[in-house]
């Protein structure tokens, strides 16, 4: 009896010890800012390697994204009631504001989030990081900023090229397998386009690059254990992220729109 | 003159470089140290021995301030580390070097890359001097010609040479080893002490080894503090420690496991 009362308790206190770390963390990593100039040199190398890197599958992504909305949205339309000229509006709307950022911060939680904890986790139990401290290095200054202001950059870009992308998916998927021409797709994605759903969405990827990398930094930074313990973190890294990437969708939703 | 330098002691030329104080530490419920009390002087060459799992890396670490202690204080050069700010710990950590016990290499760095990190950092010296430097780190533990290579490249033994160049590299007063001759074999194991031997009466080094290989503190040291149970059941020279008639050393010495279930105390 006593332990059904105290194990929802432990947890609830748990979860309450992970978000004081996790701000705790944060604080040092602006406080780190101080000192960006001496880690600079790692800061291209991490956009390349979580950046550039993730492009093909944010493009692949995006694609296809672009065309299953394309798809639906026609197969909504098949009363004939609404002019098959929407599809190239729905589509545009739907990328730019929710599937572009949105898909593109799912799949990105499992390419740079497990990345991150996996990569921060083996240093933890291999005691990299301890060296790094003997070194007089300041470990968040050297592995956990870089990889932010990495995806705080290149986060926004990959949701471009996934509006790019998506878009281009719901063009030729309308071409190919609808009754809807490239003009009614082109008129229809003119009439509906608000430059705000674009900037919104870039928003929204900054904010999910910020989200994805810091979650990910806290677990691999604080892993425990051996190989258990990094598989735990990267986990545990990838829920996290998946859940607070739905509630901060929602947030920026409600504050922006 | 005497307060500003805050606890450092001088008897004669003795002069103690780390105190440490009354220290108590746990992991959830089991406490590792308990009361732990002990200073070590310039240029000493210490041993702390005792089981797997006794605490022995949980000191090393706590000495660098890697783990904090729950309470008791720890002194290096007059200094109480619980008390100092971040950036007087990172200038404190400079005289340190410290050996881990798998080597602790960055792994998505080169041999040369994981030397010069550390120098390209602190010192202000140019890119030859660096170079330099860490050709004559890497020619001191034998390894000549792996500047290139991955840490994945090398064996165990040779990790941990590249550890001690590292830390050698930045001409530490201090040398903190932890279990460096863990898992070698018997060659690799000598050739390890001889390096340890050889930094440390190089220079005015202090060196801190944590091991539970005898051989090691036989050949390398001159002092030991064995720990167990959490307390210092020995502090004294190597000799006096391999002669000593307590029961549990003496238990330790022969590797008889029998005496726990006697119940010596």
């Amino acid at each position: 009896m006593k332990d059904i009362i105290l194990y929802p308790l432990s947890i609830f206190i748990s979860i309450f010890e992970h978000i004081g770390k996790y701000f705790d963390l944060m604080f040092k990593t602006l406080r780190s800012f101080r000192t960006w100039h001496l880690y600079l040199d790692s800061i291209p190398d991490h956009i390349f390697s979580l950046g550039i890197a993730s492009l093909p599958i944010v493009v692949f992504t995006g694609l296809f994204s672009g065309m299953v909305t394309a798809v639906q949205a026609a197969y909504q339309f098949e009363s004939g009631l609404i002019p098959t000229w929407y599809v190239g509006g729905i589509v545009g709307e739907a990328v730019l504001l929710e599937l572009g950022p949105m898909i593109t911060g799912l799949v990105m939680t499992g390419r740079v989030g497990a990345t991150i904890a996996a990569e921060l986790g083996t240093m933890r139990v291999s005691e990299q990081i301890d060296a790094l401290e003997t070194l007089s290095f300041d470990p968040v200054s050297f592995l956990v900023m870089p990889r932010i202001v990495a995806c705080a950059i290149m986060f926004p870009v990959m949701i471009i090229f996934a509006d790019l992308f998506g878009i281009i998916g719901g063009y030729l998927a309308a071409l190919s397998f609808m009754d809807v021409s490239s003009f009614d797709f082109i008129r229809g994605l003119k009439s509906w386009f608000r430059p705000w759903s674009a900037i919104f969405g870039l928003i929204k990827g900054f904010f999910f690059g910020l989200t994805i990398t810091s979650i990910a930094c806290y677990f691999g930074f604080y892993t425990k254990g051996g190989a258990q313990g990094v598989g735990k973190s990267t986990t545990t890294t990838v829920v996290v992220s998946c859940l607070s990437l739905v509630v901060l969708d929602y947030i920026l939703a409600a504050l922006l729109l | 003159m005497f307060i500003s330098c805050g606890i450092r002691l001088y008897f004669g030329s003795i002069i103690t470089m780390i105190k440490i104080k009354n220290i108590f530490k746990s992991f959830g419920e089991k406490e590792v140290l308990k009361d732990i009390s002990f200073s070590i002087n310039k240029g000493e060459c210490i041993s702390i021995i005792g089981e797997s799992g006794i605490g022995k890396s949980v000191l090393l670490k706590s000495i660098i301030k890697l783990i904090d202690i729950d309470r008791g204080s720890i002194f290096i050069d007059g200094e109480d580390i619980s008390l100092i700010k971040f950036k007087e710990l990172q200038k404190l950590r400079s005289k340190f070097g410290m050996v881990f016990q798998f080597g602790a290499l960055f792994d998505s760095m080169t041999v040369e890359e994981n030397i010069g990190l550390a120098l390209q950092k602190l010192s202000n010296s140019d890119k030859l001097e660096i170079d330099n430097k860490i050709r004559e780190s890497l020619e001191q533990v034998n390894m000549e010609n792996t500047n290139n290579k991955m840490p994945s490249e090398l064996s165990g033994g040779m990790k941990k040479r590249v550890g001690i160049a590292r830390a050698i590299a930045l001409n530490p007063e201090y040398m903190l080893y932890d279990e460096p001759t863990t898992g070698l074999d018997p060659i690799m194991t000598d050739s390890i002490n001889n390096l340890i031997s050889k930094f440390h009466n190089k220079g005015d080094v202090t060196s801190i080894i944590v091991t539970h290989e005898m051989r090691t503190v036989k050949d390398v040291s001159e002092r030991v503090v064995m720990l167990y149970d959490g307390k210092i059941r020995f502090d004294g020279p190597t000799e006096d420690f391999i002669n000593s008639k307590d029961l549990v050393v003496k238990a330790f010495l022969n590797g008889d496991s029998s005496f726990k279930e006697n119940g010596v105390q």
